[in-house]
């Protein structure tokens, strides 16, 4: 069948004339999103001051502590997060996808809730509740044990704050991978060993933890990028502990007197390690296709908890508790009470902090409307590119649509910090003074959520089979037609829920907004990390929350839509 | 193949011109002063808004703007808050990109006004007032600038967590074992309220307090105004440096927060206000300009933020310490314009951040 298709839609394209004008105005499109600032962030890395061309700027990344600490630091982070992410999500996953757990889709909608929590916001509200002498966990601590005033239970202005608070909104990612791969494990694999004599810790050692195993290492992968390449968490919690990661030290490079040169040498390490490690992804995740050689098999068998089940399900609510109970807890309190320090009271009750974002504070309006145009322009755009080339790569449209394939997945690669760091470099120059206006960040934006557009837009045509499309074409229909009267119709689930994802990804992306915003270009997400500078705690909780609920009503809308699944999407900060 | 403004070259003929654009401005005279006539408040009108860059506690300014907006209908004023040394970046590599979105600066660190004059990058306007009511230290001779405000960059504690009798006096207090791990303070890469506090402590106690200080394990936020929040919430028990007028508020509005002017003096920070030449907003910045340099607007900063005023016609609020009760360290404003890049740098050395 597959072999009959592919011929068909390859012999097609000889006909076709505006496929040549596409692939090329694609493909330049792309080239221009993505090399363009790499080859000025190559560029800048090689160089000093004076323009001459020099190894001075990588000399110094590599002798100075001032570099090499944060490295380190970096390293630390990501390595811990990622394996507390995959201790803490590898069970999880597994108890939701393989059990009987009661209300299992309870505890996927909170993981998507802590899926789709600003990390920035996240770690403010940890502030609030585990720095060390303010936070109200230390505070309930202290009243229960008696402790003296300068005790504490928790400090989370630290290493392990910073890991515990990153592995907080990473894990998600690790879940997801850990959850689909056992929703594929066929059961029957199972109870073939079962049949065979195998007992249950036999079975799960050679049947279903090497055939999980690829997924989970691509989580420990993915969750290790994530926590390399965040920008929010570690300005907001670590500067207060009195050290710099990687991508705090790059930001700091911008301040007076700027030094891009050194910014651009110290984003390739992080551009660099991003690259290995996807490789490595991509060979693990390459080996997955033997668990589905075979055919088709019934959904997996749940596995009875028995008296257990209650007991797990508690334990997973407890989990969640870290990323979004507690932490919307703590926003809500901020909000409402006078010091934000403070558990609220029904007569210390205040609207102080609403009446100040919504009346006084002027940069209110811009901000949000500044984000409200970028989501929907990154969004619509972003989505009309990735149909296309989704399109063109699943149908084999065009000769070479191999490469628009590989241009439009390569972004995955670019930490945000460094695509802002590059696209810097390339729009503050003539002829592209782009810099100041909202297309810079567009295109940072664009580039940004353009991935994982593509990689499900070209999911959801490969659902689609081209058959329909044939069949259509044959009764006289032109390519367009067939287009717009059968495939259109048939991916509006997919395309309405990718246009959601990309607007809420926009709205929590702050790593690139941070070296790419001016005072007429400011967006929320760069709005709350100003107001955190100055302290000013009421008026983020507000903001966050305000955030939260438009995310939580694009996501809502997204789970309406019948037959799709929210966690397969990937958003990035 | 870099900006232009990031070059060292370039910085050193900017310091070269000063040394000649002073000699040329000697010669002529200082514009005439202007009053707020309806013409100006018209042509404001119909620009209709204004961007004031400040680096003032944000309820503060966004206090400032409602009032301003109040006073003069139709004219918007969009608070565009960071720390100084931010600000300094931000309009720097603005007008680099030759984006002009600046109308009125505010900064709390008086040395940047010697580099945006020296790059004419100001526009010389006297309000009548401050003519007449301004000593001649606080307004600048060709008019490019005035002293909006002035304030401090003092200790604090709070008083749920330190006696009044335990509370440090002293900035050599704050080397006291007893402090590590109570103390907060802000960042002069990011603050110019420390900046120049950091300048005027590192001139007269010496760079070796702050290494000292270093040892202390501080808690290290940015803005000046956040070590008083930090004092509020209860999360830190003493402040190192920060604003003195954030302490004020708080303490007024009953929050459990004490000053402390230490004995070796307190450091000064002079605030002033200018308008830019390429301001998009040249109207209404004019309106803004004399209007927060107005008795009116002086006395208000004085009566309800707790920072003080050089126009001589305020009266100083009952119950507070007047600025004459202080024992003051000496603000240099071109001190600390010929030493930002070396303090930021040492800075970043001791404290590790």
């Amino acid at each position: 069948m597959s072999v009959l298709t592919s011929t068909a839609a390859e012999r097609r394209p000889a006909r076709i004339d505006f496929s040549r004008p596409i692939l090329y105005g694609f493909a330049a499109i792309l080239i221009v999103l993505i090399v363009l600032p790499l080859s000025w962030l190559l560029l800048y890395s090689v160089t000093d001051r004076a323009g001459s061309l020099t190894v001075e700027n990588f000399i110094r990344l590599f002798s100075e502590s001032a570099f090499l600490d944060p490295l380190i630091t970096t390293f630390i982070i990501a390595t811990s997060s990622s394996f507390l992410c995959c201790a803490v999500a590898a069970p999880m996953g597994w108890l939701v996808a393989r059990t009987d757990l009661p209300m299992s889709h309870v505890i996927r909608a909170l993981v998507t809730a802590s899926f789709v929590t600003p990390p920035f916001l996240g770690a403010i509200a940890w502030e609030l509740l585990a720095a060390p002498n303010s936070g109200l966990l230390n505070k309930i601590y202290r009243v229960v044990t008696g402790a003296p005033q300068d005790e504490h239970l928790f400090n989370i202005y630290s290493l392990t704050g910073i890991i515990f608070v990153i592995s907080c909104y990473t894990f998600p990612y690790v879940f997801v991978l850990v959850a689909n791969a056992l929703d594929r494990t066929p059961g029957e694999l199972e109870d073939a060993s079962s049949i065979l004599g195998g007992k249950r810790w036999y079975t799960a050692r050679r049947i279903t933890i090497p055939l999980v195993l690829p997924a989970l290492i691509a989580g420990a992968l993915i969750a290790f990028l994530q926590a390399m390449t965040l920008f929010g968490s570690p300005a907001i919690l670590a500067l207060p502990a009195g050290f710099h990661t990687m991508t705090t030290k790059i930001w700091s490079l911008f301040q007076y007197p700027p030094k891009p040169e050194l910014a651009a040498a110290a984003s390739l390490p992080l551009l660099v390690l991003t690259i290995i490690l996807l490789r490595a992804e991509h060979m693990i995740l390459g080996r997955r296709g033997y668990s589905v050689v075979g055919g088709k098999y019934g959904t997996p068998r749940l596995i009875p908890l028995g008296r257990g089940r209650w007991p797990a399900f508690a334990l997973c609510i407890l989990v969640l508790l870290n990323p979004v109970f507690l932490p919307y807890a703590a926003l809500l309190n901020a909000a409402f009470a006078p010091v934000a320090s403070h558990f609220l009271t029904f007569s210390t009750f205040t609207l102080h902090n609403i009446e100040f974002v919504l009346f006084e504070l002027s940069a209110t309006k811009l901000a949000l409307r500044n984000t409200v145009i970028l989501g929907t322009a990154t969004a619509t755009i972003g989505l009309l590119i990735a149909l296309v080339i989704a399109y063109v790569t699943a149908r084999k449209a065009v000769t070479g649509h191999r490469l628009l394939g590989f241009l439009a997945t390569a972004p995955v690669a670019i930490p945000g910090i460094v695509l802002g760091v590059g696209l810097f470099l390339s729009y503050t120059r003539p002829p592209f003074v782009l810099y100041g206006t909202l297309w810079i960040l567009l295109i940072a934006f664009l580039t940004i959520s353009l991935p994982s557009a593509y990689q499900q837009l070209q999911a959801a045509f490969r659902n689609i089979h081209p058959e329909l499309e044939d069949a259509s074409r044959i009764l006289g229909a032109t390519r367009l037609q067939s287009l717009r009267q059968i495939t259109a119709p048939l991916l509006r689930t997919s395309v309405i829920a990718t246009w959601c994802f990309i607007f809420v990804g926009v709205m929590r992306e702050l790593s690139a907004a941070i070296i790419l915003f001016t005072s007429e270009t400011k967006v929320i997400s760069v709005l709350i990390y100003d107001l955190n500078e100055s302290g000013d705690l009421g008026a983020i909780s507000v903001i966050g929350i305000a955030m939260l609920l438009i995310t939580f009503a694009v996501v809502i809308m997204v789970n309406r839509i019948p037959g799709f699944g929210v966690t397969s999407v990937r958003l990035r900060t | 193949m870099h900006c232009k403004q990031f070059s060292r070259r370039n910085i050193l003929k900017g310091t070269a011109a000063l040394t000649f654009s002073a000699v040329a401005v000697r010669v002529a005279a200082a514009p005439a002063a202007q009053a707020v006539t309806p013409a100006l408040i018209e042509a404001a009108r119909k620009e209709g808004k204004l961007a004031w860059y400040t680096v003032m506690d944000l309820p503060v300014a966004e206090k400032m703007a409602k009032a301003f907006e109040a006073k003069y209908p139709g004219i918007a004023v969009r608070v565009e808050r960071s720390g100084s040394e931010r600000n300094f970046q931000r309009i720097a590599q603005e007008y680099a990109s030759n984006i002009h979105a600046v109308d009125v600066i505010n900064s709390a660190d008086a040395a940047h006004f010697i580099v945006w004059k020296r790059d004419g990058w100001l526009a010389p306007y006297v309000p009548e007032e401050v003519a007449r009511h301004y000593p001649a230290e606080h307004r600048d001779p060709d008019g490019c600038f005035a002293t909006s405000r002035v304030w401090l960059s003092s200790l604090g504690y709070n008083t749920n967590l330190v006696k009044p009798e335990d509370a440090p006096k002293s900035f050599a207090d704050l080397l006291d074992p007893k402090w590590i791990g109570k103390m907060v303070k802000g960042h002069p890469a990011y603050s110019g309220t420390i900046m120049t506090a950091t300048f005027q402590t590192a001139r007269d106690l010496g760079w070796g307090y702050f290494e000292k200080l270093a040892q202390q394990k501080i808690m290290q936020v940015q803005s000046s105004t956040d070590p008083p929040k930090k004092l509020a919430l209860g999360e830190r028990a003493v402040m190192a440096d920060g604003n003195d007028y954030n302490l004020v508020q708080l303490k007024e509005s009953g929050r459990p927060v004490e000053v402390v002017y230490p004995t070796e003096g307190t450091p000064l920070i002079v605030g002033p206000n200018g308008i830019f030449k390429a301001a998009p907003n040249p109207n209404a910045a004019r309106l803004f300009h004399s209007w927060l340099l107005s008795l009116e607007m002086q006395q208000f900063l004085i009566d309800f933020t707790g920072q003080h005023s050089t126009h001589e016609l305020v009266k100083e609020k009952p119950g507070r310490t007047p600025l004459s009760k202080i024992k003051l360290m000496k603000d240099d404003p071109a001190g600390v314009e010929a030493a930002s890049e070396e303090i930021k740098a040492r800075y970043s050395k001791i404290f590790r951040i």
